[in-house]
């Protein structure tokens, strides 16, 4: 089944709530688009609306976890990671506060909306932020577990999601450890290393090369922060290749990340598949997907003409 | 903390301020020097903390919001035993913990700030927790007049207002300059009791400087429910040494040891005079 994870975020995040009066919610006029309205509705008295106003509102957040809260702070990521930068630097990490940013519709998501709506930006300016972890879920099973592991844990959090909705990639058992790869098929000739909505495709991608004998392993990268580098090295040593895939800028998110390791512990050729350094094509995302070859059929053919 | 008294203890906090930036070769003794006799009614006779125990959940709360005057800051929270007042000769020095704003490490110390316009959305957030916990706290902060120029300021105050933090005391330092020069003439803040008032704060002026007319103003705005409060406190950047006062250099400027001599003069003729 189809769902989209801010979906399945907000389904756990209530869940939680319902049993933990110390987490709350606090949003910039984004119940909706963050789908937390059953949430504002059921627990009003965990529930902060802050009007249109990014940085007070992850102001705020820092001052409610200063005061015992865990604090989801929930917004459109082009505006959480980009209007509220200082703040998430000064008031989240500086401070090294509770409280879990929660950027919906990352990404390309709001496609044809432009590039104020895009945050293919959101890793790269994140990532240098010591303590502070950044997971990107690809599917409803992974995002409801991250979910739980940021009520449990202390410290500063950013999950990205997109907005579309995602095949399901995992079974209900599954579990996750941050800071741990999740190597979702075996292969030897050949890796893929994504992360959120390219996960799937990557997925898919790897079926359609094993059909013309190439063995591609496919590793989801959700925890971009802590990184997996053992994972890295260990694919760069057994496969030889990399190929990277993100709903990203090519300019410091995953390909940066896997190019890090691989440059100082293990050289080997990596190809990095993103967004080019330059705007976006108008367009929904599906749309924008296909034009930049994030598809199944586009992914395989670029891992084809490669190695 | 009878009222000569609290004016003595301005003039002790003063000296160990003028102390710390002679010594360091930096600091900001300026805004430091307007604001130390708010901090001193705050800390000596109304917030309610435990030294012993700084983390104890029915603490009141403050932020220095204007971070950069941390020099009283630290002076004050020395000498109420928060932590070893020798431990002021290592202000910004190599490795230490007392760096040039307000840091948590220091033990008292609520809110690590810096860069301008953070501290009133974080007492939001401590104020509006408070009044969901039903916890009787009080959180207060201090911004710099020239801080108002930052935008989050007033999103800071819309919310504020909003939610009706009567348990949110603001004030801010109003002592006209900033780093370029006057605040009027960089940007126009005026009318500023209006713009608070405006956005829902019950807004007082006062002689930022004067004990009496702080103590005064503190107990009058705890008798108003439904509302923030914020104090303008007109005060006298330099506040105490007759060369620094009114004067915009002195929000940065390095002391020499004839002019650290000159100022402790001018702050014991003063002191005198009580």
């Amino acid at each position: 089944m189809k769902i989209p994870c801010r979906k399945a975020f907000t389904e756990e995040l209530l869940e939680l709530a319902m049993k933990n009066k110390n987490i709350m919610a606090v949003t910039p006029d984004a119940r909706g688009s963050v789908t937390l309205n059953d949430f504002a509705a059921k627990l009003p008295d965990q529930f902060v609306e802050a009007g249109i106003a990014e940085q007070n509102a992850v102001g705020v957040s820092g001052g409610l976890a200063a005061c015992g809260k865990t604090v989801f702070v929930c917004s459109p990521s082009p505006f959480l990671s980009g209007r509220s930068y200082e703040q998430v630097k000064i008031d989240v990490i500086y401070n090294n506060r509770n409280v879990k940013l929660i950027g919906v519709s990352g990404g390309v998501s709001y496609g044809a909306l432009g590039f104020s709506h895009h945050s293919p930006q959101d890793i790269a300016a994140l990532r240098t932020f010591p303590d502070l972890t950044l997971l990107v879920p690809c599917d409803g099973i992974q995002t409801k577990a991250l979910t739980r592991y940021m009520a449990e844990t202390k410290g500063p959090m950013y999950m990205r999601m997109g907005r579309n909705a995602v095949p399901q990639i995992y079974s209900e058992e599954e579990t996750f450890t941050v800071g741990k790869a999740k190597c979702i098929r075996e292969g030897k000739d050949v890796t893929l290393l994504a992360m959120g909505e390219m996960v799937w495709p990557c997925k898919e991608a790897a079926s359609l090369l094993a059909r013309e004998g190439i063995q591609a392993r496919v590793l989801d990268m959700f925890s971009i922060k802590p990184f997996d580098q053992e994972a890295v090295i260990k694919a760069a040593e057994e496969t030889h290749r990399l190929v990277t895939v993100e709903e990203h800028s090519v300019l410091g998110g995953l390909g940066s990340a896997v190019c890090e390791v691989t440059s100082q512990y293990c050289p080997v050729p990596v190809k990095i598949i993103g967004l080019p350094d330059g705007h976006v094509i108008a367009g929904e995302s599906p749309e924008v997907f296909q034009y930049y070859g994030w598809t199944p059929e586009g992914i395989a053919d670029k891992v084809k003409k490669w190695i | 903390m009878e009222v000569t008294a609290l004016k003595k203890k301005t003039f002790e906090i003063r000296r160990q301020a003028l102390k710390m930036v002679y010594q360091a070769q930096t600091g900001h003794i300026g805004g430091t020097l307007s604001s130390i006799d708010y901090l001193t009614v705050l800390y000596y006779e109304k917030m309610r903390f435990d030294h012993n125990n700084p983390d104890w959940p029915g603490r009141d709360r403050f932020i220095l919001s204007k971070g950069h005057s941390v020099e009283g800051y630290l002076s004050i929270l020395a000498d109420l035993g928060f932590f070893p007042k020798e431990e002021l000769a290592t202000f910004c020095q190599f490795k230490t913990r007392l760096i040039g704003h307000p840091d948590r490490r220091v033990p008292g110390v609520e809110m690590n700030t810096g860069s301008l316009g953070h501290g009133l959305s974080a007492a939001c957030g401590m104020a509006l927790a408070s009044k969901r916990d039903n916890a009787p706290c009080r959180i207060y902060t201090l911004l710099g007049d020239g801080e108002l120029g930052e935008g989050s300021v007033w999103e800071a105050a819309m919310f504020a207002g909003n939610y009706q933090l009567d348990n949110l005391y603001a004030a801010v330092d109003r002592n006209h300059l900033q780093i370029s020069g006057k605040t009027e003439e960089v940007m126009q803040l005026e009318p500023l009791r209006q713009k608070f008032e405006s956005f829902g704060f019950a807004t007082e002026v006062i002689d930022g400087n004067n004990i009496a007319e702080i103590l005064a103003v503190l107990e009058k705005l705890e008798h108003i429910s439904g509302k923030p409060k914020m104090i303008l406190l007109d005060t006298i950047k330099g506040k105490g040494v007759s060369f620094m006062e009114n004067k915009a250099y002195w929000h940065h400027g390095l002391i020499d040891q004839d002019q650290y001599e000159q100022a402790l003069a001018d702050l014991a003729e003063r002191e005198g005079t009580l």
